[in-house]
């Protein structure tokens, strides 16, 4: 230890805490990196606080946070129990901020004119664990015969836990005999080069390339009619069970009496409604925004979830649920 | 040609004529030809598959490709998007990666060459190095996590990623420094000898002059693959949006040099190519392929670097 302290004092010696030069250090899920990189930019162009945003991933990101090494954790799932027991046993508390939606899209090749419209118990057919379908004609007999190509994200992804939740009842239970890639543009590729290819992933990625695949229209369970996504059908609630919020979990106390995080918090809020959209994630809708924004004034901490992740939450239960 | 004779008897071949001969060496000659010409086939492709990638990264990316991309932070706007902290970082790393492991790789490399006695012990610090020249990067990555990050607390900083690709690019440039030193002649050291010169004056005046232009050549090797490297960059806590640059090195009060910038959070050219590739919007892409075309034009500057030396300091070398 006297060694490595001696290394470390050689390379801090010059090292100063100077109040205008803090940072703001956030970290975590790539899904929810574009729209706090948006808010980020837009803040230190604003007030010259430094901001930096990096991506590890929703579980890398709380590893650094409940290790105190960010003030704030880009999440695209609840904090899991894992993650609260870490975060508890450092002494830091945080509150749950979920700022957008994503809508989680289920693409077809444009060339599929058979399965515009997809029931839940459909796609658990194709996608349950240990599912052998490997022919549209095994899911709905009246589909033609057409070899069925599966992509989807890797098992390390939120999208891909959220979905697996969704469809197939228990997070992480999937076939696991399909293309999967931690990038999504490669499952664009993958899904746009074969006329029985399907697969899944986040809203944005489909609309930029809305000219090469088709979006399925969900029936959610008890239901007769199929929603596409948009942000009007996630908006309103009408798209079930795919779209998920996102969060971010603010560091209590830091999120409270740091000025420069607080200010980044409210900036955040604030800004949200706009940014979210030009970053081409769903926002909330405004009486949502209201209710988070009232979450993070009443300073509770905690989180609503119990490091369970649950399908189809309003946000308004969400955060009555949480109480300090 | 008494001997021819007898030659010739005993031989099992029975000699030649001379159409024979010339069949033969046409034989021989067209095999040279065939040999030489997959040779050439296999440079041809393997520079034909460089280019091709590098010209559609530049084709790609040429409209982004002007100088505002080199001054220009990342940004949501793929048009305002640009590479600044992305080289910043990308520079003072590799700055940090040569002080450390130039002067400790030439030292070690000198020492195991000329000074170490041959046994048990430096075979297997021999075998070890030249192993560890081959260890995939992301165990270095690793091994910085939990050895400059946590132990030493260090931080996810410039200079734990300098440390760290310093740390990968230790055993190329050992390795090269030995392989250097061994081309020169025993003779020169000989003659060095018996003018009554000491082992350091051999080293100092004579080796390193010598075998200058072959380490100095695995020196800009290692850092060129430094330069690409991502994956122990990004286990060490690489940052993704940075829209600011560390503390200047060049203060203006005394004592006008600040380390401050060896503590700063950073990010490097191939992340920011990676963070662009994998988002939705073509316009991003772009950029990326940009991005690239800046990443191999460095790397063949080094490399191009590297043979331009090795070729003016051989140039002076008068044996």
């Amino acid at each position: 230890m006297k060694s490595s302290a001696l290394v470390a004092s050689t390379f801090t010696f010059s090292y100063s805490i100077n109040a205008a030069d803090k940072t703001i250090a956030i970290d975590g899920s790539s899904t929810v990196y574009p729209i706090t990189e948006a808010v980020a930019e837009d803040f230190q162009k604003k007030t010259g606080t430094k901001v930096t945003v990096g991506v590890s991933g929703t579980g890398g990101g709380f590893k650094k946070f409940c290790r105190g090494e960010t003030v704030i954790s880009n999440a695209s799932r609840p904090i899991s129990k894992k993650e609260m027991d870490m975060c508890a046993e450092a002494g830091i508390a945080y509150i749950e901020l979920p700022i957008a939606y994503d809508a989680l899209t289920v693409v077809t090749n444009k060339g599929n004119d058979w399965a515009k419209t997809m029931t839940v118990d459909e796609l658990n057919k194709i996608w349950q664990s240990g599912s052998s379908v490997k022919n549209w004609k095994d899911v709905n007999p009246a589909w033609p015969n057409q070899p069925m190509k599966l992509f989807g994200p890797g098992a390390d992804s939120g999208t891909f836990d959220y979905f697996t939740e969704a469809i197939n009842g228990r997070a992480k239970s999937s076939r696991s005999d399909y293309t999967a890639s931690e990038d999504d543009n490669v499952l664009v590729t993958g899904v746009s080069g074969d006329k029985g290819g399907m697969g899944y992933f986040g809203l944005a990625y489909y609309l930029e390339n809305k000219d090469k695949l088709n979006a399925v229209s969900i029936v959610a369970k008890g239901k007769t009619n199929g929603v596409a996504p948009s942000e009007q059908t996630v908006m309103d609630g009408t798209y079930q069970p795919l779209a998920r919020p996102l969060f971010i979990y603010v560091h209590a106390t830091k999120g409270h009496f740091d000025k420069d995080v607080k200010a980044f918090v409210e900036y955040y809020l604030a800004n949200a409604p706009k940014l979210v959209k030009e970053v081409k994630y769903v926002p909330l809708n405004s009486s949502e925004y209201a209710a988070v924004s009232k979450h993070w004034q009443s300073k509770k901490a905690g989180t609503g979830f119990d490091g369970k992740n649950e399908v189809g939450l309003k946000i308004e239960d969400l955060i009555k649920r949480i109480k300090d | 040609m008494e001997i021819d004779k007898m030659d010739s008897e005993h031989s099992l071949i029975k000699p030649k004529t001379l159409n024979e001969v010339r069949a033969m060496i046409r034989k021989h000659k067209r095999k040279d030809f065939i040999f030489s010409s997959i040779g050439l086939l296999t440079i041809i492709f393997a520079l034909l598959t460089l280019l091709i990638l590098f010209v559609d990264l530049v084709m790609d990316g040429y409209p982004k490709l002007n100088y505002q991309f080199f001054t220009d932070f990342p940004s949501r706007r793929a048009a305002h998007a640009g590479i600044l902290s992305a080289w910043v970082g990308s520079s003072l790393i590799m700055l940090v990666t040569f002080v450390t492991a130039v002067p400790m790789g030439v030292a070690a490399g000198v020492y195991l060459e000329e000074y170490a006695p041959k046994n048990w012990f430096t075979d297997i610090v021999e075998i070890n190095v030249t192993n560890l020249a081959g260890v995939p990067s992301i165990i270095y990555g690793l091994l910085a996590l939990g050895l400059f990050v946590y132990t030493f607390h260090l931080g996810q900083t410039i200079v734990t990623a300098g440390l760290t690709l310093g740390l990968l690019m230790l055993p190329i440039v050992i390795v090269s420094t030995r392989e250097a030193i061994r081309s020169i002649p025993i003779a020169i050291r000989e003659a060095a000898y018996a003018v009554g010169a000491t082992k350091w004056q051999v080293v100092l005046h004579h080796v390193i002059q010598y075998s200058f232009g072959g380490i100095l050549t695995g020196i800009i090797i290692g850092m060129a693959r430094a330069l690409g490297e991502t994956a122990p960059i990004i286990t060490v806590g690489a940052l993704t949006f940075i829209a600011f640059l560390p503390p200047a090195p060049i203060t203006s009060v005394a004592p006008f040099i600040s380390f401050e910038w060896l503590q700063s959070g950073f990010t490097v050219l191939p992340i920011q190519m990676f963070s662009w590739l994998s988002r939705p919007e073509h316009a991003f892409h772009i950029n990326a392929a940009a991005a690239g075309a800046v990443i191999i034009m460095l790397t063949l500057v080094m490399n191009g670097t590297a043979i331009w030396l090795r070729y003016r300091i051989r140039k002076n070398i008068k044996w």
